[in-house]
């Protein structure tokens, strides 16, 4: 369920880093809680989310809503935004298909590769979540 | 031709009334006109004339009465029976208040018309300030706010207006967990941030948290009371006195002053500025969703802040003064939502002082009742005694997969309107019910034994449940795909291209 | 019920409150009275006011004729004492009302996207400049003298605490359409929103479009705001980013000030930093046809704080005013009805010498001369009319005039007897009824 080679945050992002490059997505969890996923915003501090935008680790990228709940994705990671999946405007219903393919966010080249030590395991996570349930 | 498929209504298939529409139909009349036609474009210059309106109907006189009068059989109301949401007061709106507000003096009144001929609405305003006065034990009232949400922003300004001069307006307003969702967005659009405070475990202010949270930051704190559980807010008054002590004002959000007309006021309990809904408590109709009335009710030092004009007595008249250099200004254009004042007050008319500590009793009994007969078979998180209405949760039906909100929706099929579903949100699947004075027994009795056929269908065969509704019109509706490709105004088919 | 309950009596049922906050005594109100002492009392207060007037007053306030239908319409219960659509399935009848009401606000301002109302013009304007500043991530506010000022007022309200600067930008002597020089001159790289209204408080229709030229070239919205509905019948409805209007003259009484309703329409990539509620088509689960409430996540509920506006309720059922008032006129009608303004308005004019140059629809200012416009009221209160708005208070420079406004409902002669009120060389004998009875 929880690819090995992803790394998670507390706040249910996931990031798959490449070489250089890091593909940040919500996990499953997430969708899951979330329910009928209907639209995906990106959004830094009041302005859209474009390519070439310096993102810090922690900070709010954008917002998942459902019907009745709106949540923000934070960055797990820090660096310059390279794409955004913008196909998600479209079939924001992908989140709930297939959140850690698919339905990536935003990728991200980065700035600072030891901040994935703060970042939790497969494992962790899935003990992290089960101990929030 | 395809025949749809029949739905248990008697006008189950009224089209749009674009879909209705063909050239030339119409359904008014105009008189002959008296004066020379002037040329649209001569007058206004070719440029600002536009073509027809695209799209808009054109429809005869008996459709336009036939389509409105299909389309309002596809709703619930108040007069079909019981509307026990929770925090909404759904209570009868008596018939008489809509036929004064028609009165032609005062539906026909124009803002601007002179004083000395608007002596009768501004005696209607005047009484009815004066009413709401001695209701809320307050010092000064603005008639002004057009609903709940904008008597929040003015209250919150005026605490803004008053700190500002004493030299600083602060940064924060404080707001319980428990609280509506427009006490924050409202304290927001003030300027203000937000610090949401945690109810004790009885659903109560705390006042320990709250002691530790009221700083010199504090502006103030807004409080439902009773809060959104129903249960009256015991500790008021020395929360009341903490914020005080730090300079902070109380505001009350008086949602739920329906459980406390003629039993307590908010001005001998500590608040310094709250506003009423005249849709919940004084009966004025909802509309399906409005207008409203939001007057805000001050204390003495909050008064030179009030929105302008005030009403003030000048000899033998009414006169607006303008002359207050302290206001926060507008917060709407002309006096407020004057035709709902006028049901307001005919309500309190007709209620008199005992009649309307007669209703809060009622109410509260009412919801009381209900509490005792589906205790056994819902959970009640918070016991503390209830006043107006009371907040079961789910907890029990969510181990058979069955929500709230399925419940709700299964009690459409029973003939009642839904409670209030998920809110407060410090309930989990909270099941939100205000049953009002209006309802008699035998309404009630027949609400309680819908939730317990429900609470046992939901042992026996929770599918029917979950798929509710199944009598009305349209069965369960796609709010997920309305979301995620809105469609919000309706536009022609394409023409058919033609082989 | 109290037995159930474990009670003797309903007192009991309060004795949890505090002794201190408990009222030890009756409501210091009269006891209640009968139907028919309240329909007596209400038209006794109705007398007191101006029954029976011809009124020139507009000013944001139009005396339209209603339509029989729209009373008919409104009073049915199901409209009337049903809440906010919340439960689809049980409010289809509000629900397909808006959608069509969102329908009709685009087909007429020639936007794409329209809520389900706001509280009013003014409060409509007001939100839809914070709308604009959320869209452009600035602040500053530019906005037309020859606005509404008591929109303005209520703007100024709004706008204080947001950190939204507002500037205003004169209009023109000569037209008294906003002063788009002036306007440019003011512009800059800061500005959220460019306000004006049309036609404007004066009566005067604007150069919206030169206007929206001008605000887009550094990046400012241009926000168009409207009083009088009856006039987009003729209009051509111009190309603004956002447009605000009041519906007042669609079927809803002038009620000294309200309730109105208000609406914000908009372009589609705009729609989800708009305010209030909206309305959306769908299907049941049978695949029927359906509406429901949706993008709800820009609203208070959900998004407490965040929200887009803390606006909780709309006016559904004076929306619903509008919108049987539309049905009845229709695409002919609501034309026919403007055009009967227009004359009317022009036919008035012709009888005197409007103060500005600038085309305008079913209102206009005329100077009053050496004459107050209070003691030319006066004279025509005698007469049982109610003349123009003395503009001194809202306009210090104009306070030897007034904004005078007919509608399809005045009358020719009362329109010749204003006339006369107004001739400077006749002033010395207004009263006259050998020269104000001309007909």
């Amino acid at each position: 369920m929880y690819p090995e080679d992803y790394r998670y945050t507390k706040e249910h992002e996931w990031v798959h880093v490449e070489g250089d490059t890091g593909t940040i997505g919500i996990t499953d969890h997430a969708q899951h809680e979330l329910g009928d996923i209907v639209y995906v915003d990106f959004k830094y501090g009041r302005e859209t989310l474009k390519p070439g935008q310096h993102v810090d680790q922690g900070k709010t990228i954008g917002s998942v809503e459902s019907v009745k709940a709106v949540s923000d994705i934070y960055s797990p990671v820090s660096g310059e935004v390279v794409d955004l999946n913008h196909t998600l405007a479209d079939a924001p219903e992908k989140l709930n298909d297939d959140p850690h393919g698919e339905a990536w966010l935003v990728k991200v080249r980065l700035s600072n590769t030891g901040e994935l030590a703060n970042l939790l395991s497969a494992a962790e996570y899935q003990t992290y979540i089960g101990a929030e349930k | 031709m395809s025949i749809k498929k029949v739905r248990s209504h008697i006008s189950p298939n009224e089209a749009l009334l674009f879909e209705r529409s063909s050239p030339g139909k119409k359904a008014y009349q105009l008189p002959a006109l008296d004066v020379p036609a002037v040329d649209p474009r001569t007058a206004l210059g070719e440029q600002n004339v536009r073509a027809g309106i695209e799209g808009f109907p054109e429809v005869s006189e008996v459709e336009v009465i036939r389509h409105f009068t299909r389309l309002s059989t596809w709703n619930y109301a108040i007069d079909y029976g019981m509307y026990p949401l929770g925090s909404c007061t759904m209570k009868y709106n008596p018939r008489v208040n809509e036929l004064v507000a028609r009165t032609e003096g005062l539906a026909w009144a124009h803002p601007y018309q002179p004083e000395s001929l608007s002596q009768g609405v501004m005696e209607i305003m005047a009484h009815l300030e004066s009413a709401l006065l001695e209701i809320t034990g307050m010092d000064a009232v603005t008639l002004q706010p057009a609903a709940g949400a904008q008597g929040e922003l003015t209250g919150i300004l005026l605490i803004r207006a008053l700190l500002a001069q004493r030299g600083n307006p602060r940064k924060k307003i404080l707001i319980p967990d428990s609280a509506h969702g427009t006490n924050p967005a409202t304290a927001a659009i003030a300027g203000y941030v937000v610090e949401n405070i945690r109810s004790d475990e009885h659903g109560l202010l705390d006042l320990a948290a709250l002691e530790k949270s009221v700083t010199e930051d504090v502006a103030g704190l807004m409080v439902t009371n009773p809060n959104t559980l129903g249960v009256f807010e015991s500790r008021i008054i020395a929360a009341a006195e903490v914020l005080h002590r730090k300079g902070a004002l109380l505001y009350m959000d008086g949602a739920n002053m329906n459980a406390l007309v003629g039993i307590a006021r908010p001005g001998d309990f500590g608040v310094d500025v709250m506003h009423l809904n005249l849709h919940k408590t004084f009966s004025t109709p909802h509309g399906g969703g409005g207008p409203g009335g939001g007057p805000v009710a001050v204390k003495k030092e909050l008064e030179p802040f009030l929105p302008v004009p005030r009403l003030k007595r000048a000899g033998e008249r009414w006169s607006f003064d303008y002359d207050r250099p302290l206001s926060i200004g507008k917060v709407k254009a002309f006096y407020g939502n004057f035709g709902v004042l006028v049901r307001a007050l005919a309500y309190i008319l007709a209620h008199g002082g005992n009649g309307l500590r007669a209703a809060t009793m009622d109410a509260v009994l009412n919801a009381n009742y209900i509490r005792k007969k589906l205790e056994p078979f819902f959970d009640l998180p918070y016991t503390l005694p209830n006043m107006h209405e009371v907040v079961f949760s789910d907890e029990r039906q969510a181990r058979q997969g069955v929500r709230t909100g399925d419940i709700a929706k299964r009690l459409i099929d029973y003939g009642f309107h839904p409670y209030t579903v998920s809110f407060p949100l410090i309930v989990r699947g909270a099941m939100m019910i205000e049953p009002t004075e209006t309802e008699s027994k035998i309404e009630i009795d027949l609400f309680i034994d819908a939730l317990i056929c429900i609470a046992k269908e939901i042992q026996t065969k929770p599918e029917t449940v979950k798929t509710a509704p199944h009598s009305t019109r349209t069965s369960r509706v796609d709010e997920v795909k309305a979301a995620r490709r809105p469609i919000l105004k309706w536009e022609p088919l394409p023409d058919p291209v033609m082989p | 019920m109290l037995e159930a309950c474990g009670v003797e009596k309903p007192e009991d049922l309060f004795t949890h409150l505090p002794e201190a906050v408990r009222l030890k005594r009756p409501l210091q109100l009269p006891p209640g009275i009968s139907e028919y002492e309240i329909v007596d009392y209400f038209r006794r207060r109705g007398d007191q006011n101006a029954n029976g007037y011809a009124s020139f007053l507009g000013a944001g306030v139009y005396g339209h004729y209603r339509p029989v239908l729209v009373d008919t319409v409104v009073a049915r219960g199901e409209f009337l004492t049903s809440y906010t659509p919340y439960q689809a399935e049980m409010a289809q009848g509000t629900l397909t009302t808006i959608f069509e009401f969102q329908t009709m606000i685009c087909q007429l301002t020639g936007m794409d996207v329209a809520n389900a109302s706001m509280y009013d013009g003014s409060t409509g304007l007001a939100e839809a400049a914070l709308m604009a500043a959320r869209l452009t991530s600035k602040g500053g506010l530019l906005v037309a003298r020859s606005v509404h000022p008591e929109y303005q007022e209520v703007l100024h309200t709004y706008a204080k605490n947001q950190g939204m600067p507002i500037t205003e930008f004169e209009y023109d002597a000569e037209t008294g359409a906003a002063d788009l020089d002036d306007m440019e001159r003011k512009l800059n790289d800061l500005t959220a929103a460019v306000i004006v209204q049309s036609p404007n408080f004066f009566g005067v229709v604007e150069d919206v479009k030169r206007a929206a030229e001008i605000a887009h070239r550094r990046g400012a919205l241009l926000v168009m705001g409207f009083a009088e509905a009856v006039s987009l019948g003729i209009l051509e409805p111009p190309k603004a980013d956002i447009i605000a209007g009041e519906l007042q003259s669609f079927a809803i009484s002038p009620s000294y000030g309200g309730p109105y309703a208000g609406i914000i329409a908009t372009r589609e990539k705009f729609a989800r930093q708009m305010p209030g509620r909206l309305v959306g088509e769908t299907t049941d689960t049978h695949g029927n046809r359906a509406f429901c409430l949706t993008l709800a996540t820009r609203e208070q509920h959900i998004r407490r704080e965040k929200a887009t506006s803390n606006i909780c309720t709309n006016q559904a059922l004076i929306a619903l005013m509008a919108t049987v008032f539309m049905s009845v006129y229709g695409k002919e009608g609501l034309r026919e009805l403007a055009e009967q303004n227009l004359a009317k308005a022009h036919y008035l004019a012709s009888r005197l010498t409007p103060r500005f140059s600038g085309p305008f629809f079913n209102e206009f200012v005329v100077s009053t001369g050496d004459r107050s416009p209070e003691e030319i009221n006066a004279a025509l209160l005698d007469r049982k009319i109610i003349g123009g708005l003395p503009l001194g208070r809202f306009y210090p420079e104009l306070s030897d005039a007034m904004l005078l406004c007919a509608t399809e409902m005045s009358h020719r002669e009362d329109m010749d007897i204003v006339g006369q009120a107004l001739q400077p060389a006749r002033s010395s004998q207004p009263r006259s009824p050998e020269i104000l009875n001309v007909h």
